[in-house]
């Protein structure tokens, strides 16, 4: 055997085949789309479609109805029932502040201070949403009882003299008053506000709370200064799962409220189901619709979340 | 070195932390830390002392004792009220603050308004002054290490803490940040405390180091004293590498004790033993690897006189570029270390070979043998 003086050579790599992507690939994310695509297209495409042309028709229910563009049905809509969509943007925005002081301490408990309780709790906050949303609303009409015992508590503390006093309930009862009705939307939408701000505030670094006492905040400077801004996106991710639903919603007014409670929600409902005055209906629909979508645009542009990590 | 003014002193008088669920993470402690001293905790995960360290900041409440600082009693001061700042491990800049801000922080918090000519001098010291309007995760992990190290110096606090600051950093970039690290607090003045788990780490940076093991400062001294004078087998093999020999007391002479080792004899100064030496007792005699000269057993007549000796067998060799390391199976003790510099190589060092390992006296030092003989050793692989 001769002696070697050099290493032997690599085994040769295989020359690198330039194959051109193959084609199939580059079409599978379409059809990982499609499913998607298509029950958009189905289910809310074209119900959108089909009630933008409703919009714009006129006729009867027994001559049947005609595209016409007639878009003076919206100019009347908005006329005759802007009280309501007020009324709705006012109580959705009650619910949602009080959505958001009832929701961020118990989220910031959640987070931080439950310990091994944490997913017990986190638990108890999704709960209701076991039982059927009417069925707890319904519930709500037991618990705001003209002579149950919370209508009682509130009498004998005289906080109803206060509350008949700012309008919000009247004649010694909760029931059938906005204050029902904002509590009802309150309770109903609550979960929303807690998920997102819990998700939040749970991805803050406890260091940071450490970092901001070491370097001289005290506890509540820490939490304005750091904490809040940082859970900023779910205050705003909150605020619009509790908003948006909140203003289109009619449950809580049919069956706390009272014809003086009505939202738009109820007048969409009552215009498509006892009136049977479709037009009206869908122009409603759609002009509650631009409003959300206008103060939804409006709310996040200022809130400046795009800039948050 | 000594000035006047020891309100940068830390003084740990008893302090202990005991944790709800009955952890002892801290056993009572005394420590002084003097002022404009760059002091370091060196220990494995879990000694300690990184409590010790939250202690001080006010992070953590002590179980007993106090904490001071000068002749301040801040052992129950909330942090805010402390005058003292963390770099953090990790840092935890503030993501929404840009880094201009985050420096800014902690002069804000205490109510100062012209902040601006401050904030950019800090933001200079640490040759950052071209970031101030990017936020944290713009930055590389050097560069947000400096930031961590601006937003707590600007507060001039008179400790600054540090955890394991360096910790998230590559080799080279720790090196070069030890470097800085180290220049900063000469250029400042303040006493620094920094915690870290590497060795070399706190040997290059610190005047004074403490290796902490268990909840217990197991050592404190000068970086080379606590290498050449190692009080426990702890700290003998956390610091660098030791070969330690069981060996029995023989005799004494003069200020050396005779050791018996296997068959041979070994010399250790008595100064340089930390254990009781009754003769008949047992001693761990300790000798560092680079402090080994190896001679092949052909030429064992060319060593000389009065040096300690021991035969043995090469095991393994590594050629490591500035030494070659050697493992060497000798009757006395298995897998010694041997560390020769590459001045000139003897080609007869191969595995197999039969080797006389020999060192002089002075260098040997001896540890209590009641000790467990490898403590330190797993940590130091660990990390």
């Amino acid at each position: 055997m001769s002696t070697l003086t050099e290493a032997p050579p690599p085994l040769a790599p295989a020359a690198p085949e330039k194959k051109p992507p193959r084609k199939r690939g580059r079409f599978t994310p379409y059809w990982l789309l499609l499913p998607g695509m298509l029950w958009l297209v189905v289910f809310f495409a074209l119900p959108m479609i089909y009630q933008a042309s409703t919009s714009v028709q006129t006729g009867s229910l027994e001559e049947g109805y005609k595209v016409t563009w007639h878009f003076v049905t919206y100019w009347n809509a908005l006329s005759e029932y802007w009280p309501q969509f007020l009324r709705s943007v006012f109580y959705a925005a009650a619910a949602t502040v009080l959505c958001l002081l009832l929701g961020y301490p118990l989220a910031y408990l959640i987070a931080f201070r439950a310990g091994r309780w944490k997913n017990l709790l986190m638990i108890l906050v999704i709960a209701p949403f076991f039982t059927s949303f009417l069925i707890r609303t319904l519930a709500w009409k037991t618990i705001l009882a003209d002579n149950g015992p919370v209508v009682h508590a509130l009498n004998s503390l005289h906080i109803l003299d206060l509350t008949n006093f700012l309008g919000w309930t009247a004649g010694d009862r909760v029931l059938a008053t906005p204050l029902a009705v904002v509590c009802g939307l309150t309770y109903n939408f609550l979960p929303f506000m807690i998920l997102p701000l819990y998700t939040s505030l749970e991805r803050i670094d406890g260091r940071l709370h450490e970092a901001a006492g070491d370097l001289y905040a005290k506890p509540w400077t820490t939490f304005r200064k750091v904490t809040f801004p940082l859970s900023m996106p779910g205050v705003v991710s909150g605020t619009l799962l509790t908003f948006i639903p909140a203003a289109g919603d009619y449950v809580n007014a049919e069956l706390l409220g009272s014809t003086d409670t009505r939202m738009i929600g109820n007048v969409i409902q009552t215009q498509f189901l006892r009136i049977l005055d479709y037009p009206t209906a869908a122009a409603l629909s759609f002009i509650l619709m631009a409003a959300i979508l206008a103060m939804v645009t409006i709310y996040i542009r200022r809130s400046g979340t795009e800039d948050l990590v | 070195m000594t000035t006047p003014d020891n309100s940068g002193d830390v003084r740990l008088s008893g302090i202990s932390k005991t944790y709800d669920n009955g952890f002892t993470a801290v056993q009572p402690l005394d420590l002084t830390v003097p002022q404009g001293s760059f002091f370091a905790l060196l220990g494995a995960s879990g000694c300690g002392k990184t409590t010790t360290l939250r202690m001080i900041a006010g992070l953590e409440e002590p179980s007993s004792g106090t904490v001071r600082l000068g002749d301040q009693d801040v052992t129950h001061l909330p942090p805010y009220k402390r005058p003292v700042n963390t770099v953090f491990q990790s840092y935890a800049l503030f993501p929404h603050l840009d880094i201009f801000e985050n420096v800014a922080f902690g002069l804000r918090r205490r109510g100062i308004k012209s902040v601006k000519k401050q904030v950019e001098e800090m933001l200079e010291l640490v040759q950052l002054g071209e970031q101030a309007r990017k936020k944290p995760h713009q930055l590389s992990g050097g560069q947000q290490q400096r930031v961590a190290v601006a937003r707590a110096l600007i507060n001039h606090p008179k400790v600054l803490l540090l955890d394991e600051p360096l910790g998230a950093l590559d080799l080279k970039l720790r090196r070069q940040m030890q470097l800085e690290l180290k220049r900063i607090q000469t250029e400042v003045g303040i006493t620094f405390v920094h915690v870290t788990h590497d060795q070399e780490e706190a040997m290059t940076m610190a005047d004074t180091v403490a290796v902490m093991n268990a909840g217990r400062v197991e050592q404190l001294g000068s970086p080379s004293d606590l290498y050449e004078n190692p009080q426990t087998t702890f700290v003998a093999n956390f610091l660098g590498t030791s070969n330690l020999i069981e060996a029995e007391v023989d005799t004494k002479n003069g200020d050396d004790i005779v050791l018996k080792a296997g068959g041979g004899k070994l010399v250790l100064p008595e100064a340089r033993c930390s254990a009781p030496t009754t003769a008949g007792g047992k001693v761990l005699v300790g000798i560092r690897p680079e402090k080994i000269s190896l001679t092949h057993a052909d030429d064992a007549g060319e060593i000389p006189a009065g040096r300690n000796r021991l035969t043995g067998r090469i095991a393994d060799a590594s050629f490591i570029g500035v030494s070659t390391q050697y493992v060497i199976d000798s009757p006395v003790c298995d897998e010694l270390s041997v560390y020769v510099q590459n001045v000139e190589r003897d080609g007869r060092l191969v595995p197999g070979a039969e080797v006389v390992l020999h060192w002089s006296p002075a260098h040997t030092f001896g540890l209590d043998a009641a000790q467990d003989i490898d403590a330190g050793t797993e940590e130091e692989a660990a990390a």
